[in-house]
Order: C-alpha cells, then sequence, then structure tokens
C-alpha cells in the first residue's frame, strides 16, 4: 500500500478510539472551535456589516480593516496571541486568533448584501413610510442574506483549516495529529489527519452551498411565469 | 391643496435643483409637472413627502407644513408610485399591495382583503394575488404599483414618471385607466412626466419647467396650447410640429384638419359643441 492507503489504514484503524486523544474527540474539538469561533465573528462582524450596508458610512474603514486582517498569517497571530494572552489562556488566545480571521468576510458579505440591494426597491420602501429600521429589517436583510451566507461560508473554511494550527499551541484538534506526526515521523498520521480536514472542509462547504440556495427569497428567485 | 413657498434645494456640492419655487396645487385634481430631464421636477415631487427635504421654504398641506410632521407618518398618508414600480421582489403581489396598511398596524387579514379590493380598482386580475413582481408584465406591476398607493385611500397621489418604462400600447392603456380612476377617486394628483403629450392628457393644471424648477408657464392644457408663454413654452410644446400645428385644408365635403407632415389629423366641425 502507498502513503494514500496508510492514511486511510491510519483513519480507520481500531486505535484511533482509544488513545491519548480519539479521532472522535479531535474532530469534536476541532469543530466546536470552528463553530464557537464562527459565531463569536458572527456576532460582532453581522450587525456592523448591516449597519455600514444601510448607512453606508465606514464602508472604506471597513475595506481598510478586512484587508489589513486578510494579510495577518495566520500562524504568527495564534502564537502572538497566546504569548499575549499568557499560556494559561491558549484556548481563549487560539478562539481569539480564529474570530479575528472569520471577521472580515462575514462582515464583507454581510455589508455587500445589504449594498447589493436594487436601490429603487430601498427608495420605494422608503417611500411608502417604513422606517430605517423596518427598511433594514423587511428589506435589506431578507434580501441580501444569500451574500451574507456566502460570507459566513469562507469564513468557516478559512477557519476550520486554520484551527488546525491550534495543534502546535495545545493537544486539541486535527491539528495535533499532524504536529505530532511530524514530530515522530509518522507520515500515514500526517496525511490521515489532513485527509479528515479536507473531508470536514468539503462537508461544511456543501452544508453552505445548500443553505445559500435556501435562502434565496422567493419571489428573487422565482421563474417569470409564460405570459398569458 | 398642496402649497409650496418659496421652496429652494441645493445639494451639498452646490448643484441647485429648485430655487424660489411656488405653487399651489388644488385638491381633487390632476397636476402634472412637466419639463427636461434635470429640470427639478423629480425633486419636487419627493419634497411633498419629504423624501428629499428642501434647504429652504415651506411645503404646506391644507395649511400645515410637512416639516412639522413626523416624515415616515407622512410618506404613510400620501400615496407614491415609482417609474419602476419599486415593488418589494421578496413579497407577494397581495402583500405588495398591503404594505401601507400593514406598516399602519392594520391586522394580516383586514389588510389582505383591503388589498384585494383594490386590486379590482385598479384592473388587475385577482388571480395575480399570490404571484411575485418578477412573475408579472411591465404593465402589470405598474398596477401593482397603483394599488400599493392607493391601498391606505390617501387623499394625495404622487406619480413620478409611473408609465416610462413600458411600451407605449400599456401606456396608453395606464393613462386611460389613471384618467377612469381620477373620476372615480378624486384624489389631489401629483403626476412628474417628461412627456408633454401624457402632461395634456392627464392634467387639469399642467406646470411646465425649465432648469432649476423655474415655472415656464401654470395653466389648463387649453391654456398653454392656446396661448404659450414663451417662445421656450411654444417649443416644448410643439407648436410648430406634429399634431399640434394644424392647418385647414378645403376638400369637397368640407374643411379638415393638416399636419405639418401633411396627414390629415381631422375634421373641422363648424358650430361649438
Amino acid at each position: 500500500m502507498g502513503l494514500f492507503g496508510d492514511a486511510i489504514a491510519w483513519i480507520f484503524s481500531p486505535d484511533r478510539q482509544t488513545g491519548s486523544l480519539p479521532l472522535s474527540e479531535a474532530i469534536g474539538t476541532h469543530l466546536a472551535f470552528t463553530v464557537v469561533s464562527v459565531l463569536i465573528a458572527a456576532a460582532v462582524a453581522v450587525p456592523a456589516g448591516w449597519l455600514i450596508g444601510h448607512t453606508g458610512r465606514g464602508r472604506e474603514v471597513a475595506v481598510a480593516l478586512s484587508g489589513a486582517a486578510r494579510a495577518v498569517p495566520s500562524f504568527g497571530l495564534v502564537l502572538l496571541l497566546v504569548l499575549v494572552l499568557g499560556v494559561t489562556h491558549k484556548v481563549g488566545a487560539s478562539t481569539t486568533a480564529f474570530v479575528l480571521l472569520a471577521i472580515p468576510p462575514i462582515l464583507a458579505g454581510a455589508y455587500s448584501g445589504v449594498e447589493a440591494v436594487d436601490r429603487r426597491v430601498v427608495d420605494g420602501a422608503r417611500s411608502v413610510g417604513m422606517t430605517p429600521a423596518q427598511v433594514l429589517g423587511k428589506v435589506e436583510v431578507p434580501l441580501g442574506l444569500p451574500l451574507l451566507i456566502g460570507g459566513l461560508r469562507s469564513a468557516t473554511l478559512q477557519v476550520v483549516a486554520t484551527v488546525t494550527l491550534a495543534g502546535y499551541v495545545g493537544s486539541w484538534g486535527l491539528g495535533f495529529y499532524i504536529v505530532q506526526g511530524i514530530q515522530i515521523r509518522n507520515f500515514a498520521q500526517i496525511l490521515g489527519a489532513a485527509l479528515v480536514i479536507v473531508v470536514l472542509a468539503v462537508v461544511l462547504d456543501a452544508l453552505f452551498a445548500i443553505l445559500e440556495r435556501l435562502v434565496v427569497p422567493a419571489g428573487v428567485s422565482a421563474r417569470r411565469a409564460p405570459e398569458n | 391643496m398642496i402649497e409650496f413657498r418659496s421652496v429652494t434645494k441645493t445639494y451639498p456640492d452646490g448643484t441647485h435643483a429648485v430655487a424660489d419655487f411656488d405653487l399651489v396645487v388644488p385638491p381633487h385634481r390632476t397636476t402634472v409637472f412637466v419639463g427636461s430631464s434635470g429640470c427639478g421636477k423629480t425633486t419636487l415631487l419627493r419634497m411633498i413627502n419629504r423624501m428629499v427635504e428642501p434647504t429652504s421654504g415651506t411645503i404646506e398641506i391644507d395649511g400645515e407644513s410637512i416639516l412639522d410632521r413626523d416624515a415616515v407618518r407622512l410618506r404613510r398618508s400620501i400615496g407614491y408610485v415609482l417609474q419602476n414600480g419599486g415593488l418589494l421582489p421578496h413579497h407577494r403581489v397581495i402583500d405588495n399591495v398591503a404594505t401601507v396598511l400593514r406598516l399602519d398596524g392594520v391586522p394580516k387579514r383586514e389588510a389582505r382583503d383591503r388589498a384585494m379590493e383594490v386590486l379590482d380598482v385598479v384592473g388587475l386580475d385577482r388571480a395575480l394575488a399570490e404571484r411575485y413582481p418578477s412573475q408579472l408584465s411591465g404593465g402589470q406591476q405598474q398596477r401593482v404599483g397603483v394599488a400599493r398607493a392607493l391601498a391606505a385611500d390617501p387623499n394625495i397621489l404622487l406619480m413620478d414618471e409611473p408609465f416610462g418604462a413600458v411600451d407605449p400600447i400599456v401606456r396608453a392603456e395606464l393613462q386611460t385607466e389613471t384618467l377612469r380612476l381620477q373620476q372615480e377617486l378624486h384624489k389631489t394628483v401629483v403626476f412628474v412626466t417628461h412627456d408633454i403629450d401624457e402632461a395634456f392628457l392627464l392634467g387639469d393644471q399642467v406646470v411646465i419647467l425649465e432648469k432649476c424648477a423655474q415655472v415656464a408657464q401654470v395653466g389648463s392644457p387649453s391654456e398653454i396650447i392656446e396661448n404659450p408663454a414663451s417662445d421656450f413654452v411654444a417649443s416644448f410644446i410643439g407648436t410648430e410640429r406634429g399634431a399640434r400645428a394644424l392647418r385647414t385644408k378645403q376638400t369637397d365635403r368640407g374643411t379638415v384638419l393638416v399636419d405639418t407632415a401633411g396627414r390629415t389629423q381631422g375634421v373641422l366641425v363648424e358650430g361649438a359643441p
């Protein structure tokens, strides 16, 4: 068997269910890091993005911040935050790093979703007497939802890949197998863990792809009926 | 009655959209603002429901300044028809029509019932109620826009080039419908168009505007055609061309009227009606 075969065998080996870090636990921690980080980032970035999109103010700042944040090397950020927050706060430090990574795509998805709504529709909503909050809640948010989900999708993919780095600072997640595998030169383990991460990413991506289709408002996706 | 008193609108970049505009819009009549694009006619219209705030001057509705009223409440009390319909694409036709009623807190069932009645008023088949705007033709969407504006039974109806985006046949149909509706409903209508024929067809009072919403002439269509105030008005309404520049021609069966292109437009009927 080649390396791939060894990696597959490593994944399905009965040893993965026992030991200091069972595979199911590693997957669970990996997903928990991902979900929690994305949720915290969304709690910050979604309202901010909607506000930016609705008012049209602060867009330049958001773009600049997002651009800068994208340029920050994730590994460096994780290590830096561990050093800054202290080795006793590794979970907090790593989560903070992942949240910071997740914010730019979610922010961009939220404000571009609102911005992409046809200005004439917004104008119509205002002119029949909707308050700014109603324009946001009844028009801009529902019509901008697909782009927001797109932002959450790319944030999630980015985080699920980056959570691997948590393995460097603690013995959690699928990244731990990779770090350990490098140290003990177990290439089957490295590749096996990497494959599991890839599968997680693909599954999450597929789920978001479905969600993105589901949130397209009915009238927007509705095809034009034949003339009668 | 809507009254503009020395209304001025200057944008922050210094462009004047409207300069010192005065006008009385009589109640239960149709007043049409007509002029070329950029003459400020839409700005004037949008100042009535405070979608645009005047830089100076006042606008009063029945003697009460609109600037003292809450903008959102004011807008709900005034019907507004936009050029493209401005409908909510994710709401069904019936919910679009019921929008203002729902905003005013009318229960959903009652709002839908009333919206259904308004569909009848504007001549829309009730079968379309459950469709989305994207499933309708341009003319149907425009009728939904009119229905939405009428649903809360406002006294004032603002129409911003409502038939500008539909083809000529549908436009003629919608114009006829507008005349019929106005005969039934007697709203105070303010209508904006760049089409002088539409203005003369629909307007009881026609306001011809030049740059910066300077009034070139105000009057009934007959007054304006019979006595254009300036060369600008004469040229704008086209008294020297087309179907408005007619001369008589004698035929064996009497006198006919011929336009500048030589086409016979009608027969001269002697004696007043």
